[in-house]
């Protein structure tokens, strides 16, 4: 897909993207540092056992003293119940610190992409916002719970293992590091494969989470068209090449293991060899062979597990990345630095000045050099041709895009010199698609402000001729929304309708507003809006002359410009253009405005 | 579990009388329960280790074969330590009396012992890879294809939300599964058997203190068990909550930031977050207690090895490297056992998954489709019969007794307010429901006879919400009827007027559209849904308030594409708006679930019924 933003080169397989993750670890640096010390003591104390056992050989059975056996028993008592101990203590801290750091980043994340713009989410499918926020975020909280502890604590474990086996008889020591020589060079080069391995795995599972959101949410069009196997088609070319991907990754991952499964198992040919002609030559005693083979067996699994822990590390440093790449897009709405709230009126004045704007990465501007001012008050109807900019023009008022040229002002403040909490504060919209979010009727129409008394709420519902709430089972207390009770698609507008106009907004912008609903209740609708709209200033989307008729004026738009600005009769009786969208002239025109529910309504 | 307001009348409105103990947690009933009682926990966890044996059983031989592998691997794993200590024993006495050769050969089996490992090792990764990935790739065609099958009233009770959650987060711990589980898994039940015999025909005796540990490890993980399948059952619900609130703010996005709702969310979110951390926190902590013990076990048992082992030798009863090499596996006994103790809490958290997974697989179709359908006439006349109707939604009733015939070819335009019961009888029309009572008949056909592509092929519906999947114009256009020509799509657009619009996008008909259409205005996605209906070419088309957010120049290209299109199809229309009725062969008037009026809008007009009333007004208001 081409919204997956590709990262840059240089990211890419690095282990460094991990340093993303250190501003998230450091309040629980207290806890990690515990987490390793636990694990590098238990670490620790299982070299104990050995070592215990090398005592017991060398001492109480070499002597035959039964009693001398005691003391290292209880010593190995000892150790074998602080290993346990400190096992727990290790998944005891780590689990708080790692589900923490989980939980932060993917309330950073939630928070941050809430605050991107509305440009932003255009360009990028849900489903991979959602694969990043979930899967991504639990690889991190993986590897911060378990690979990158046993990763440190292994290494460590090498090292003090390996200067003990120098220590112990220094060629032997020596040949053991030389052969551990290949691994590193062959293992840096699959796990640098292995990472860009698990980026396309992670990309591909967004777009099966694309794919999966998009079937379901649009189960009604697959279903009423039959197209289930042409989805189902889309969904499984994906997964098929999701599995293709996995394992291409799992076949990397094999030889990963196999690298560092054989390595070690050479080693101890190495030793065997080493070990004995030391032996032979009286360098070396055959208590300190068996010392030197118990010790470098404690080394195996350290070895062994570096591999897959190393992938896991690549892993997360792809996921990381994926989820940098959301942290670092860019805040294009946001405060200007230093914003203080600035007066508005209530109504305000609306002006649009040489505004130009263009989706980026297009080439046509979708409005250029438009000019309009509203008058505190003053409702203005925008009519255009579908597709001639209206929706976007009203998208401005709230800063839910930015003019790319010009400005828009609100009693001379520029919007984007206005905090983003008054600009939204002052401006309230309903959008031509009815957005209902799960949660009580009160709470969606009191989406924007919270504190909105019954009495105002109670306004709102009648000015949008939402009555109807007050017979739902649990009154305005009743869940809506996706996951409560379904509503009417006029239902649900004339919600969101008195969602914009609860608490008289000093600015009201309104698209289309008035489209679902039969045109008995559009009439009743209109009556109450007229009222609100007589003492707030307004832009109103406008496909129908009797919404029209609720403007002091209209603004025609035509590809991206306005063309006319005049009153209703003015335009119809002066430009063509005008006349062609809206004429009641036209014979079916006239006809729209008629009611019909109204005929079962009585 | 606190009820919600809504969520349960609309949970409800399905809920039949529960014949046999279980149907509270059939399906996905009861699925955000999760401590629940013995006897329906113990069938949920039935219900998914059933799930699980399917998707493994056409992998059987391949599971055996790994086996062997692993066995074979094992061994020359094994053959390492057994080999160094036979070194030593052997090949370092031989070498001081100047004897080379067993050290040459003891190395030489080393170094083919750990070839023979690595290569079978690659070879079980691989296998076992293959396995997980076919495994996971049949549970994601299966479930994805029976979400689809579910019928609507499903998708309504259970959110989007939920769904993909099931579809993704419940999949990937699935996965997770594989990933960490199979192969240590088998790898470590091997090890242990292998070792746990190995020191048994060794030494019977030391084998046997070093088997002591077996009862507390049982009973320590059938107390992790018991514990776990709750929490983890509880981490599946909480992720899918985090997810449900996730697709909810951003599939609104636009109304949240002009809402101010960002604060608000943050505080749901954090707290399902909390929770969803609080939940994984629970089950986290029964594995910081359960692998701790187990290794406790171990060295508790370490310990009398050594002790018993060390009197022995003083006895002279066993040589030195013996003992050594013994230790050596007991740390292999009880190492993969930690290594088993990880794999069943993988397991116990796909467990949980698989139950979610296996109530929605268990949901049946409502409105299934016929085993042994029959056949529409060919060609479709598209005659509709509603034969003693009655529908509701559970307890209400919408349609009470419905008797409607449209002949083949006729344009019904259906007229009433909201609740009048239209948009349900479309539905019934284009079988997303059943009636509760009397027959949908097509041609004669009741369409709950049809097979889903036969009907699908013959009644078609648009509605309000023009959905647009990611992909060109042309690839949404063309959804209607995939196997069609870019001159047949364009066709179709061109007939409803949709052509000027897409002509002027910057790639024309191979433009984009973003996420859900988000840079087509409603009315331009409006037309591009109809263009797909269009080119669907359906004998009978069922439009709801399809023509909602279109302008009027549009509209009238529309209703002109319509004439035509409809003269030959039968067509049901709801519309608010009387410009739709004037090219309609008939009118029905509704109101509660009933039909009050019914004729031409010729004879309505004529007539002295609520659409006379209307009209009247109507033409008044021209004058």
């Amino acid at each position: 897909m081409t919204e997956t933003a590709a990262p840059t080169a240089d990211t890419r397989g690095r282990l460094s993207a991990l340093a993303r993750l250190l501003p998230f670890a450091r309040p629980y640096r207290g806890l990690i540092a515990l987490t390793f010390t636990g694990a590098l003591l238990a670490s620790l104390t299982q070299l104990a056992v050995p070592l215990i056992a090398r005592a017991v050989v060398d001492g109480p059975i070499a002597r035959g003293d039964r009693a001398g056996l005691i003391p290292l028993l209880a010593l190995a008592l000892v150790f074998g119940v602080a290993e346990a101990a400190l096992f727990f203590l290790r998944r005891w801290a780590m689990n708080i610190s790692s589900l923490q750091i989980e939980r932060d980043l993917r309330d950073t994340l939630y928070q941050r992409l809430q605050r991107l713009p509305v440009a932003f989410h255009d360009g990028w499918s849900s489903g991979q916002l959602l694969s990043r926020a979930t899967s991504d975020v639990s690889t991190i909280r993986r590897f911060v719970g378990f690979g990158a502890v046993f990763l440190v604590v292994n290494l460590v474990t090498c090292a003090v293992v390996g200067a003990l086996l120098v220590a112990t008889y220094w060629p032997l020591g020596v040949a053991v590091l030389v052969t551990c020589l290949p691994l590193t060079f062959f293992g840096l080069r699959l796990e640098k494969r292995y990472n860009a391995e698990s980026r396309q795995v992670q990309d591909e599972q967004g777009e099966l989470a694309t794919d999966v959101e998009e079937a379901v949410q649009g189960i009604r069009v697959v279903k009423s068209l039959g197209r289930s196997g042409l989805v189902f088609g889309r969904y499984d070319r994906k997964a098929l090449r999701l599995q293709d991907l996995q394992l291409r990754k799992v076949r990397t991952l094999a030889l990963i293991w196999c690298l560092f499964e054989f390595q070690p198992q050479l080693t101890l040919a190495v030793i065997l060899v080493g070990g004995s002609l030391a032996v032979g030559s009286g360098a070396l005693t055959v208590g300190g062979l068996v010392g030197f083979v118990a010790l470098f067996t404690v080394l195996l699994w350290p070895i062994l597990s570096l591999g897959f822990l190393l992938a896991q590390a690549q892993e997360t440093a792809s996921a990381c990345d994926r989820i940098g790449e959301l942290l670092d897009a860019p805040l294009t709405v946001t405060d200007a630095p230093g914003v203080r709230p600035a007066v508005v009126g209530s109504p305000a004045r609306l002006r649009f000045e040489h505004v130009g704007f263009r989706f980026p990465g297009t080439g046509d501007p979708v409005l250029s050099d438009v000019d309009l001012e509203v008058q505190p008050g003053e409702t203005v109807a925008l009519v255009g041709a579908t597709g001639s900019g209206k929706t976007t023009m009203t998208a401005l008022v709230a800063r839910l895009y930015d003019v790319t040229a010009g400005r828009v002002t609100l009693d001379g403040h520029d919007v984007r010199d206005l905090p983003l909490d008054q600009l939204r504060t002052v401006v309230a919209s309903a959008f031509e698609e009815a957005t209902l979010f799960s949660m009580s009727v009160r709470e969606n129409v009191t989406l924007g402000r919270p504190g909105a008394g019954d009495a105002e709420v109670t306004e709102a519902l009648q000015v949008a001729q939402a009555d109807f709430v007050h017979d739902l089972p649990w009154g305005l207390d009743t869940r809506i929304g996706e996951q409560g009770l379904s509503l009417s698609g006029g239902q649900r507008q004339r919600l969101a309708l008195a969602r914009a106009v609860l608490g008289r907004p000093s600015v009201l912008v309104l698209d289309d507003p008035l489209s679902a609903l039969d045109v008995h209740t559009e009439a009743l609708v209109e009556r109450a809006l007229r009222e609100v709209l007589a003492e707030t200033t307004a832009l109103v989307v406008a496909h129908r002359a009797s919404t029209v008729l609720l403007a002091d004026r209209v603004a025609l738009l035509e590809d991206g410009r306005i063309t006319a600005v005049g009153r209703h009769t003015d335009l119809l009786a002066q430009v063509p253009a005008y006349r062609a969208l809206l004429s009641s002239e036209s014979e079916l025109a006239g006809l729209t405005d008629t009611d019909l529910s109204e005929v079962g309504a009585r | 579990m606190t009820t919600t307001p809504g969520t349960g009348a609309a949970v409800t409105t399905d809920a039949g009388a529960p014949a046999d103990a279980h149907a509270d947690w059939r399906g996905v009933a009861g699925e955000d329960a999760d401590d629940l009682d013995a006897s329906a926990s113990s069938f949920l966890r039935g219900r998914s280790r059933r799930l699980l044996g399917e998707l493994l059983r056409p992998h059987r031989r391949a599971l055996w074969q790994l086996l062997a592998v692993i066995v074979v691997q094992n061994l020359a794993w094994l053959a390492g330590p057994l080999l160094i200590g036979l070194g030593i024993e052997v090949a370092v006495p031989a070498l001081l009396d100047d004897d080379p050769w067993p050290l040459v050969w003891i190395t030489a089996a080393m170094v083919a012992a750990a070839v023979l490992d690595t290569g079978l090792r690659y070879r079980f990764l691989l296998g076992s890879g293959r396995v997980g990935q076919a495994v996971l790739l049949t549970l994601r065609r299966r479930v994805f294809t029976h979400v689809q099958g579910l019928p609507l009233s499903f998708h309504e009770r259970y959110t989007s939300g939920k769904t993909i959650s099931r579809l993704t987060s419940d999949v990937e711990a699935l996965a997770e599964l594989f990933d960490e589980g199979l192969d240590g898994l088998l790898t470590a039940l091997f090890s242990v058997v292998s070792i746990g015999v190995l020191m048994l025909v060794l030494d019977l005796p030391l084998g046997l203190v070093a088997l002591l540990g077996l009862p507390a490890l049982y009973l320590v993980g059938r107390w992790f068990q018991r514990s776990s399948t709750v929490a983890y059952r509880r981490t599946r619900q909480t992720i899918a909550a985090l997810i449900v609130q996730f697709t909810e703010t951003f599939g609104g996005i636009r109304a949240v930031q002009a809402f101010r709702r960002e604060p608000r969310n943050d505080a749901l979110h954090a707290e399902l977050n909390e929770a969803n951390r609080k939940a994984h926190h629970h089950a986290f902590w029964l594995i910081a207690v359960f692998v701790p013990s187990v290794t406790m076990i171990g060295n508790l048992v370490t310990v009398a090895v050594l002790g018993y082992g060390a009197l022995r030798v003083m006895d002279g009863d066993l040589e030195v490297g013996f003992l050594l090499s013994f230790l050596v596996y007991l740390r292999r006994f009880f190492d993969p056992l930690q290594d088993i103790a990880m794999f069943y809490n993988s397991y116990q958290s796909a467990s949980a998954a698989l139950e979610k997974l296996s109530g929605v697989l268990e949901e049946r179709s409502v409105v299934p489709e016929p085993a042994d359908p029959q056949p529409l006439p060919s060609p479709v006349a598209g005659e509709l019969v509603f034969d003693d109707v009655r529908f509701g939604y559970g307890a209400a009733t919408v349609l009470p007794q419905l008797d409607l015939t449209v002949p083949a070819g006729q344009t019904v335009a259906l007229v009433g307010a909201t609740g009048a019961g239209k948009s349900t009888l479309a539905r019934l029309a284009a079988r997303f429901y059943d009636p509760v009572a009397g027959q949908v008949r097509l041609d004669g056909v009741p369409l709950d006879r049809l097979a889903d592509a036969d009907l699908r092929r013959a009644v078609v519906m648009v509605t309000q919400e023009s959905f647009l999947f990611s992909g060109s114009i042309a690839d949404n256009i063309s959804f209607g009827k995939p196997e069609a020509t870019r001159a047949g799509i364009e066709q179709a657009a061109r007939a409803i007027g949709a052509d000027t619009f897409i002509q002027a996008l910057p790639e024309g008909y191979d433009t984009e559209v973003a996420k859900r259409g988000g840079r087509l205005s409603a009315g331009q996605r409006q037309l591009v849904s109809f263009a797909r209906a269009f080119l669907a070419d359906p004998a009978v088309l069922v439009l709801d308030e399809a023509t909602s957010s279109l302008d009027v120049p549009s509209e009238v290209l529309v209703q002109r594409a319509l004439q035509t299109l409809l003269a030959d199809r039968t067509a049901l229309i709801i519309a608010h708006r009387l410009s739709t009725v004037e090219i309609a062969d008939r009118v029905l008037v509704m109101e509660a679930g009933r039909v009050v009026e019914d004729g031409s809008p010729a004879e309505l007009v004529g007539g002295t019924g609520r659409f006379a009333d209307l009209h009247r007004a109507w033409a008044d208001s021209l004058v």
